[in-house]
């Protein structure tokens, strides 16, 4: 499609385009040899705003940080697909208050932030009587959140199949539940997996909420880094935000790869559900071409 | 078809074992401590039966409480005076478990059980009394005020806050403070102080209002950037948080301070800490039996 | 539950906060989510390169971390801005990766014979993608857009790590002030749902009417 819009370039555009790339890259430069000048003015680049780094023992804090930050997305993810899978079935069940209730929570929990539903479980649920760790709220506010989200997910991906499949299973005499446990989830489950994976990126960028409730994810032990000595307060943060763009970045590509595959193997619809990184991913869908 | 499903079985033992595995992490060992003779169903008993004690401290003030990156281990005059009062309780450095409580979470935290007593820079006052009951003062500190280096303000007392921006933080007793002596003042709220003077370094606040301890510790780092105005107007005696109505366990820490006072131990636990920055040890302060 | 009614006050002024951040934010994201979009399709090898690397940052970063790194470190580029602003241009930096993501796969599925037609009627890349492809583009795309509208109001409680007084700052303080969380916390979620869920409704609306038929 991109070489559609646009003529292929003759000697002449060419040498624009050469003229263009130039000017823009000097201006670049230029901003960013600026940006790092008044860095430097405001001493950003003296050693005791880096010296923290020498210290073994931070890298060490900071690994750990990163650790508790993936317990937290994978728990959260366990739970949130329990949840979720629940709350599909509940949806597509025969019974009518079932189906009521499980769209009433996916609506009105799809529509909440995920910082308010960890407050809640961090401020409010001890005032229940509920005894809660910041990992436990942290973990409950992801769960109630991504189960909403991942139950629209799941009920999309079953959608998705083609309706000859579990025709197939009912002439053949399995009965509802044969049909959706043996021939329908589990054909379902795999169209879903890069959608997952997109939604345990999610999952891993607002376990950095988890600051909030004193949960030592890594932001968090960015920020106690920046406590102890406060000129470290931008290098520990840059240091943080680089991790977690190398994490997400790699799992995004692993679920991107899958998705092509996908689209290759079983020519499927996409599936349109919820969150911004999922959107993005069904508008590629939809797009039927594969990604620059 | 089948090596895709023991794949996933095998994806899901993996992402279980992940999850569980950091749990572990949590629990300390419960050494056996010393032998002390301690009053039956107190308390202190229980805690010496269970070998273990949690308390609750701050992770952030420099000289109080606060967490080095590069050990991973929290350091500071809170932190040595719970120690003691652990030790006297027969139990080792190694069973404290210590927990972040930041300023708001301070009451719920003992009210609820979740630590066993608090000694995070916690003022005493009559509101917080009604919820839980005090210990000590071990530490008088007070309220003061920290300017950019050069005072480019003019702020000179806490009346000058009138009009200017002033950072604090949520739910302590230095944000109620300057609401009270400074109505006029614009107040900002984070959760914790670095950040506070963070935003004093970028001029985005005039001035930021703690207690004059915690300010001088967040100098120390940074003694080209800001610096301490006017006098301490308030007086904020640091006590130690119990359940409320546990007289047995106040006492009992109340005679251990006092203990300390008189054998040197208090002034080392001072002077290995806040001493660093502000080198003169006060004299400690009278406990207050109620 | 008096703890709520004696703040509705507050509750509306975060509201109101809440609204602008997200108003504002959404409409540079959407310049953005456009240009990026553009840049992404252009002929210049210089302009994809830098607008998918935008992408690939912005979409792979947690927003506390960028709102924490933005507030705390534009002063050392000696940028002195409000705290609203800072997280207005967080917000739009985000969303606008996400926007541009989108937009690009609504403009590759808009059927290649447009552009064709569009060319052999002699309009330029620029005309082709204002006049001809956008249009259709947009329409296509409007429920995954209408996601990242949503999204974007709930995103908006980053800003209170950032002391912007929105709702989730508002109410904290409330909490504070009244120490009734339930009750407090959940006016909070009664007034994003208020905001979402009507969003939600218009969304579907807007997208049957300006739906394409094929």
């Amino acid at each position: 499609m991109t070489a559609v819009l646009y003529d292929v370039a003759g000697p002449r555009t060419q040498r624009r385009v050469l003229i263009g790339s130039v000017i823009s890259g000097v201006v670049f430069a230029i901003l960013v040899v600026i940006a790092l000048l008044r860095f430097n003015a405001k001493g950003q680049f003296d050693a005791n705003h880096w010296e923290w780094m020498k210290q073994g023992g931070t890298w060490r804090f900071f690994a750990n940080g990163m650790l508790l930050t993936v317990r937290a997305a994978l728990t959260g993810m366990v739970f949130a697909m329990t949840v979720g899978a629940l709350l599909a079935l509940a949806r597509l069940s025969r019974l009518k208050p079932l189906r009521w209730l499980a769209t009433a929570y996916i609506e009105i929990f799809r529509a909440l932030p995920v910082l308010l539903l960890i407050l809640f479980g961090y401020l409010a649920l001890p005032r229940l009587g509920i005894d809660v760790s910041p990992f436990v709220a942290l973990v409950l506010g992801l769960t109630l959140y991504n189960g909403a989200v991942l139950a629209e997910i799941f009920r999309a991906g079953i959608l998705s199949l083609d309706r000859g499949q579990s025709e197939a299973a009912y002439s053949i005499g399995l009965t509802y539940s044969q049909a959706m446990r043996l021939v329908v989830v589990p054909q379902a489950f795999r169209r879903m997996i890069p959608s997952l994976i997109s939604q345990l990126v999610t999952l891993l960028k607002d376990t950095s909420y988890g600051y909030i409730v004193t949960y030592e994810e890594l932001l968090r032990r960015g920020k106690a880094n920046a406590d102890f000595d406060s000129h470290w307060l931008i290098s520990s943060y840059l240091v943080v935000l680089l991790a977690y763009v190398a994490v997400n970045f790699t799992l995004s590509r692993v679920a991107q790869r899958l998705e092509v595959r996908q689209r290759k193997r079983y020519g499927a619809g996409s599936i349109q559900a919820g969150t911004e990184d999922l959107a993005v991913l069904a508008a590629a869908g939809e797009a039927k071409v594969s990604t620059t | 078809m089948r090596r895709a499903r023991h794949l996933q079985v095998a994806v899901l033992a993996a992402v279980l074992t992940v999850s569980m595995a950091g749990c572990g992490k949590d629990k300390k060992n419960s050494g056996s401590g010393k032998k002390v003779s301690l009053k039956a169903g107190s308390t202190m008993e229980k805690l010496n039966k269970a070998g273990k004690v949690t308390v609750g401290v701050k992770f952030d003030q420099p000289g109080f409480g606060q967490k080095d990156p590069s050990s991973g281990k929290v350091a500071g005059f809170d932190v040595e005076i719970a120690k003691i009062i652990a030790g006297e309780m027969g139990i080792p450095e190694k069973s404290i478990e210590f927990v972040e409580s930041v300023s708001a979470n301070r009451e719920p935290f003992i009210t609820e059980g979740k630590v066993d007593m608090v000694v995070a820079t916690y003022t005493i006052n009559d509101k917080r009394k009604a919820l839980i009951s005090f210990a000590g003062p071990y530490y008088v500190a007070g309220q003061d005020i920290m300017v950019k280096k050069g005072n480019p303000k003019a702020i000179k007392a806490v009346a000058d806050l009138n009009g200017k921006k002033v950072c604090s933080v949520e739910g302590s007793t230095s944000e109620k403070n300057v609401k009270a002596k400074a109505p006029q003042a614009t107040v900002t709220l984070f959760k914790t102080y670095t950040e506070c003077a963070e935003d004093l370094r970028n001029d985005k606040v005039d001035a930021v209002s703690t207690d004059n301890v915690i300010l001088i510790g967040l100098i120390d780092k940074a003694k080209d950037d800001f610096e301490l105005v006017g006098d301490k107007f308030t007086d904020e005696p640091y006590g130690i948080g119990v359940k409320k109505d546990d007289t047995d366990f106040r006492n009992f820490v109340n005679d251990v301070l006092e203990k300390i006072y008189k054998d040197g131990r208090w002034k080392k636990a001072y002077t290995d800490t806040v001493g660093k920055f502000v080198k003169e040890a006060p004299e400690p302060p009278a406990v207050v039996r109620y | 539950m008096n703890a709520v009614f004696d703040h509705l006050g507050d509750y509306a002024n975060g509201w109101f906060t809440t609204i602008q951040l997200a108003v504002l934010s959404f409409l540079f994201a959407m310049a953005i989510g456009l240009l990026i979009a553009a840049m992404r399709v252009s002929p210049f090898q210089p302009a994809r390169v830098v607008g998918t690397a935008y992408v690939d940052v912005f979409r792979n970063s947690p927003l506390p971390v960028l709102t924490l790194l933005f507030w705390f470190g534009l002063p050392k580029l000696d940028i002195g801005i409000s705290r609203f602003i800072t997280a207005m241009i967080v917000l739009s930096l985000y969303t606008g990766a996400f926007l541009g993501e989108t937009i690009r796969s609504g403009i590759n599925s808009v059927a290649v014979g447009q552009s064709e037609a569009a060319r052999s009627i002699g309009l330029t890349f620029t005309q082709n993608l204002r006049l001809v492809i956008l249009p259709q583009a947009l329409r296509t795309v409007v429920q995954p857009i209408g996601n990242i509208w949503i999204a974007l109001v709930k995103n908006t409680a980053v800003a209170s790590f950032i002391a912007v007084p929105e709702l989730i700052y508002r109410t904290s303080q409330i909490n504070t002030a009244e120490s009734q969380p339930v009750p407090i916390l959940i006016g909070a979620a009664v007034g994003y749902l208020l905001l979402t869920l009507p969003s939600g409704a218009v969304l579907s609306a807007i997208e049957r009417r300006v739906a394409i038929k094929r």
